[in-house]
């Protein structure tokens, strides 16, 4: 019973990150159907800058931030020169995206090295606490679960309750007739951009605190990212939390219980999904 | 009626593989050349499906996979595993082994389009690597299988690099010539119709996901012929040849000649190893990668149809020609409607009506 219980609550930690990340993927996938398979090479770069700024500095909350800025920037950096380009042209998008994340992995290669590097938590966070079932736990998982709970909330906030979530649906519904209104349209996209880049940082650097990050964790995320956001449905929020926390009790079960062939589990949840509903679980029907 | 100029370019490339392995040396025909061929169907085989039923699929190095460990894992090998059949009976079995896993692929992936398939495909494709590299009882795990020995076809040992490159060519000009057959069929028409507009084929009759597994199950046998020569080609099968890297590579061939067409495969192979073999001396062996994705991403922003479509377009691109965005596709009502978007011709349109 302790045992399922820490599995359960390491299933929950884990799908605490994956949300974050695919939350940033299904914003600039779903809502302003841009495809950026650099997503998790920005999870990455949030990471190592995060690592190199709370190091140097000594400041964890400046590497948090100092990460999510970078990632946030070069992914609008990326969106400006060169996925605003062919907006509507998914694939190419996609390919070209590819042929960033390619790049971007190599010079991070470059800069960084295959090290693994573990960002120094704030002592403040870094407990053990005692819970009932689980007994001792570490405080900063928890954390990393209130941490993903906020910001899905913020963002559900975002689009549903303010002027430029609004601005950022219409735009994907129906972009002349938003221009036609007089809304800056060439602002609306780039913060976006911005935001799912930032996102991504976030839970780079949060994931490097909690765990650790080394240059295989930008694909994983990326894949990770991917299967979430097909399993809970493109451009839901909602759908990317479920989606998430399904992986992860896939993921965490998985390793504990079918320890060989845990990767299967995961694709084989989305496999599932996708027999019956093709467009995910909170997908609008195509 | 064939025009001419497909007849002049079918001499010059048939006179131009029986030329070359009297002028290359050993290295530029086995390291070059017979491994173009040999990727070249691999990235054809993709070609294929975006050309007849409009996929991108991620999971054909997984089909090769499938063909490749099929026939280490029942043929002779050297690891202990399998119950080491024959040849003759190891190649078709691996052949069916890549038609059935192709078959699979298609099943999941016939309800999507565009980008939802290529992001199905890449994860079966990741998948199929993480079950490769865990399993030891057939796949041999993270070591593989080794000592996959090359046949004799008729006395003659397929060992040396003439003989097998001459089978690697014969291939690759068998499934050309099969694929070019196929486009007259009327199978092969309603499969291009299947690329450009579905929900046509759709209201003309056709079970539209039926066409797709096919079209699938007929990639595979492409995508297993390859999995068989590459296999002999390295004489050993590892989780590394079906890694993330391997699928990217393949798409990186498909996409550099241009999307959809064959010659454009090989020409792909041929720069890809190309640069492969020869980053040291441009910008050292470290960062390759830099350099693959950079021409990659190069490729990509000037021309969507990679290098052939480059040559053939650039006239109109001189005349700034806005590289059509895509037709307002009925599958996404979401998508912002583009006036007369539908009416571009050019064959930049191509990628993104698949990506509808």
């Amino acid at each position: 019973m302790q045992q399922v219980a820490i599995v359960l609550l390491n299933a929950l930690t884990l799908a605490a990150l994956y949300f974050v990340v695919a939350s940033g993927l299904t914003l600039i996938f779903g809502l302003m159907r841009i495809v950026n398979m650099a997503h998790g090479s920005l999870f990455l770069l949030g990471g190592y800058v995060g690592f190199s700024i709370s190091d140097s500095s000594g400041s964890w909350v400046l590497g948090l931030l100092g990460g999510a800025i970078a990632a946030g920037a070069v992914g609008l950096a990326l969106y400006q020169l060169l996925l605003a380009r062919f907006q509507n042209q998914m694939l190419r998008q996609t390919l070209v995206s590819i042929g960033c994340a390619i790049v971007m992995a190599d010079l991070m290669l470059a800069f960084w090295g295959a090290e693994t590097y573990q960002i120094e938590p704030p002592a403040l966070l870094d407990r053990v606490v005692r819970l009932p079932v689980a007994g001792g736990y570490s405080t900063l998982r928890l954390y990393v679960l209130a941490f993903a709970v906020i910001v899905g909330g913020l963002l559900w906030l975002l689009l549903n309750r303010t002027r430029l979530g609004m601005m950022i649906r219409a735009g994907v519904d129906d972009l002349q007739t938003l221009r036609a209104l007089g809304v800056r349209v060439r602002l609306v996209f780039p913060v976006t951009a911005f935001l799912a880049g930032a996102l991504a940082g976030l839970a780079g650097v949060v994931f490097g605190t909690a765990l650790s990050i080394s240059p295989g964790e930008g694909m994983h995320f990326l894949l990770t990212s991917l299967v979430v956001v097909i399993a809970g449905g493109m451009g839901s929020i909602p759908g990317a939390a479920l989606g998430a926390i399904l992986v992860g009790l896939a993921e965490q079960f998985g390793v504990f219980y079918l320890p060989t062939y845990s990767v299967m589990l995961t694709f084989g949840l989305m496999a599932a999904v996708l027999a019956f509903r093709p467009e995910g679980l909170f997908g609008v029907k195509a | 009626m064939k025009p001419p100029r497909a007849w002049i370019g079918a001499i010059a490339g048939g006179a131009a593989l029986l030329v070359i392995p009297l002028v290359a040396n050993s290295f530029w025909l086995d390291q070059i050349v017979t491994q173009a061929l040999c990727l070249s169907l691999v990235a054809g085989s993709l070609s294929f499906l975006i050309r007849f039923g409009g996929q991108v699929s991620l999971a054909q190095v997984a089909i090769v996979g499938a063909a490749s460990y099929a026939l280490a894992y029942l043929g002779p090998n050297s690891s202990g595993l399998g119950p080491h059949w024959s040849l003759a009976a190891a190649i078709p079995a691996a052949l069916l082994a890549a038609v059935l896993v192709a078959t699979l692929i298609g099943m999941l992936a016939a309800r999507t389009r565009g980008i939802y398939c290529l992001m199905i495909t890449l994860a079966i494709g990741v998948t199929f690597f993480y079950l490769a590299r865990q399993n030891y009882s057939i796949f041999g795990g993270f070591r593989g299988i080794a000592g996959i020995r090359r046949p004799e076809i008729a006395g003659l040992s397929l060992a040396g690099s003439v003989p097998f490159y001459a089978l690697c060519a014969t291939v690759a000009v068998l499934a050309y010539g099969a694929i070019r057959q196929l486009g007259r069929t009327p199978l092969g028409v309603a499969l291009t119709a299947l690329a450009t507009n579905p929900d046509r084929v759709e209201a003309a009759g056709y079970d539209i996901r039926y066409l797709r597994i096919l079209a699938f199950a007929l990639s595979g046998v492409m995508a297993g012929s390859a999995g068989i020569l590459l296999a002999w080609f390295h004489g050993r099968i590892s989780p590394g040849a079906v890694d993330v890297s391997s699928i990217i590579q393949i798409l990186v061939i498909a996409v550099l000649g241009g999307m959809g067409s064959l010659p454009g495969a090989l020409l792909g192979a041929v720069l890809y190893l190309l640069l492969e073999n020869f980053a040291i001396d441009l910008i050292g062996a470290e960062r390759f990668n830099s350099l693959i994705g950079g021409v990659f991403l190069v490729v990509m922003v000037a021309s969507p149809d990679g290098l052939l479509g480059l040559s053939k377009r650039s006239a109109l691109l001189r005349n700034a020609l806005p590289l059509g965005p895509a037709g307002k596709s009925p599958s996404s009502d979401r998508s912002p409607s583009q006036p007369g978007a539908a009416a571009t011709a050019s064959s930049a349109n191509q990628g993104s009506e698949i990506a509808g």
